[in-house]
């Protein structure tokens, strides 16, 4: 069963189109992740989604309900956290959550319990007492999901909550969505790490208001077309002239080797014979494209 | 041997909290060097004293061979900075934010023209040099604060995530400049939260608070751990440690 149901979105502002007849659905339970360049109107479509801003063309419909007439009824499903989540920095972790329990009338014999969940969820209960400005990017970040899930929603929408956030912080963050939806929420999330994607049921991947491509992880990982060769090659400049000039093959550096990304129909023995013609005898390693490989190809399709 | 940056037993506490715990590295010119670590876990504070914009509470160090505790007005014009709240004039043009800069480095405005001119080039700026960059996206806003880092040519450039939410094309792009002027001999110490992007680096520090925990070539990090990334072995060395919000 779909939960959120997206059906030929468009939201213009005067000359920009923000969102372009985009189609989308979740069901119920999965994680989406949402990927896409700065302008590629995901955040458009989060605010659409829930109800705070009007869109021009299309419907969105949440847990069957359309949020043009029936935004009343869906907000206590909903638990949105935008971009920049204004947490209060001079009241303590325990005073935010009570805050938006208030907010959104939690009642308070059940209030004491969704804490605790919460803390539990999160690790914050340690820090209770101590002000939301005090906490570390990866706790604020944390304490604002908290915050958003005060009210038990069914459906999240996060808007990029863990930018700028450490990796081990982004995993531990990532556990509570996994863990949420195993209680059966269903969550859309934008994100721009790629390894994070990889954890989603689903990806969509977006650029200028529509979708590039949509799949599972390892779908789109399919979806690469070409091959790529991992060169161990010290990259000098000297190095990557003499590689660049392999027809239909363009090298990047990565640390301390090189990939080269060539047509479908390269194979490494022949980039052995290349690279030998370049007085180059190097290892060639073929390795699997990874999501992002996929998605900059997608977007220099454009 | 010269370096472009040295540090001995380099700490920094605010009254009883010890943000850097008697760090210590060294830096080649012409290296790329990646210096990580969990959020708040002091990298900050130890690029503000690279800087010269804090005072270190003990230890020693140099950067283009200035000493970070007396020479710390001698450092400021030498290097470039660029952080992750680096604030570009939003109501000025990319060309008039360069000027600014270069204005407050002191290059006369001969020179100045010269090198927009070259930094547009590089950086291929040429369609948004003239525009407002406030409206502009992230990526370009970047490229445009990069070009501001280096408008004085300097040997170090210190980034503090530069590429917070910029996007893969961007980043990649954003990455190959780097090379470029690590190909010049230009060094750069960068802070990131990016895995993939640590692996473009030559050498990398992991920083847990205040101290630095491991440091080497990132593959050499990641195999001496046995885990499959450096994602991995980046939560490994963190995570099997005690946490403090």
């Amino acid at each position: 069963m779909s939960v959120v149901e997206v059906t030929g979105l468009s939201k213009r502002y005067q000359t920009l189109t923000a969102v372009d007849g985009l189609n989308l659905s979740v069901e119920a339970g999965e994680i989406v992740a949402v990927v896409g360049p700065d302008g590629a109107g995901k955040t458009s479509l989060f605010r659409a989604l829930c109800g705070l801003i009007a869109f021009d063309t299309g419907s969105a419909v949440v847990a069957g309900m359309d949020v043009r007439t029936d935004m009343e009824r869906i907000k206590p499903l909903l638990g949105y956290m935008p971009q920049n989540f204004s947490l209060y920095p001079d009241l303590s972790v325990e005073e935010n959550l009570q805050f938006y329990g208030g907010l959104f009338g939690v009642p308070k014999d059940r209030y004491a319990a969704l804490k605790e969940r919460l803390y539990r969820f999160s690790g914050l209960a340690p820090f209770g007492g101590r002000r939301a400005g005090n906490l570390s990017g990866g706790m604020k970040q944390k304490l604002a999901l908290s915050c958003a899930l005060i009210h038990e929603p069914k459906v999240l929408v996060l808007d990029e909550p863990t930018t700028g956030v450490d990796p081990l912080s982004r995993r531990q963050f990532w556990d509570i969505l996994l863990s949420l939806r195993r209680d059966g929420a269903t969550i859309i999330v934008a994100t721009p790490y790629m390894d994070e994607v990889a954890l989603a049921d689903r990806a969509v991947f977006m650029h200028l208001g529509r979708k590039l491509a949509e799949g599972t992880p390892e779908e789109l990982r399919r979806r690469y077309r070409g091959r790529i060769f991992r060169l161990a090659v010290d990259p000098t400049a000297e190095q990557m002239t003499r590689l660049a000039g392999i027809e239909g093959a363009a090298p990047y550096r990565f640390g301390a080797e090189v990939h080269l990304y060539t047509p479908a129909d390269m194979t490494a023995d022949r980039v052995r014979e290349r690279l030998a013609a370049c007085g180059l005898t190097t290892p060639v390693e073929p390795i699997a494209a990874g999501l992002e490989d996929v998605f900059i190809q997608l977007m220099g399709a454009q | 041997m010269d370096y472009a940056v040295t540090v001995d037993q380099l700490s920094k506490t605010f009254g009883t909290f010890t943000a850097v715990d008697h760090i210590s590295l060294t830096v080649d010119y012409g290296e790329i060097f990646g210096f990580l670590g969990a959020n708040g876990a002091g990298k900050t504070t130890a690029i503000r004293m690279l800087c010269g914009l804090l005072r270190p509470t003990s230890g020693t160090g140099t950067v283009n061979g200035f000493d970070v505790n007396r020479q710390y007005e001698k450092i400021k014009p030498s290097i470039g900075y660029m952080s992750q709240k680096f604030s570009l004039y939003g109501d000025l043009t990319g060309r008039e934010n360069l000027r600014f800069y270069g204005a407050v480095y002191g290059l006369s405005n001969s020179r100045l023209k010269d090198r927009i001119a070259e930094l547009t080039a590089m950086l291929e700026l040429t369609e948004f040099i003239d525009r407002l960059t406030g409206p502009l996206p992230v990526g370009w806003r970047q490229r445009i604060a990069l070009a501001a880092a280096i408008i004085h040519r300097p040997r170090i450039i210190f980034l503090d995530e530069p590429t917070g939410g910029v996007d893969p094309v961007f980043r990649r792009r954003f990455w190959e400049i780097l090379y470029s002027l690590a190909d010049e001999g230009v060094t750069l110490f960068v802070t990131t939260h990016y895995m993939d992007e640590a692996e473009f680096c030559r050498r990398i520090s992991i920083m847990h608070q205040g101290k630095i925990v491991v440091m080497g070539p990132p593959r050499q990090l990641v195999a001496a751990h046995g885990l499959p990334n450096l994602q991995e072995t980046f939560i490994h060395l963190i995570a099997e440690r005690p946490v403090d919000g």
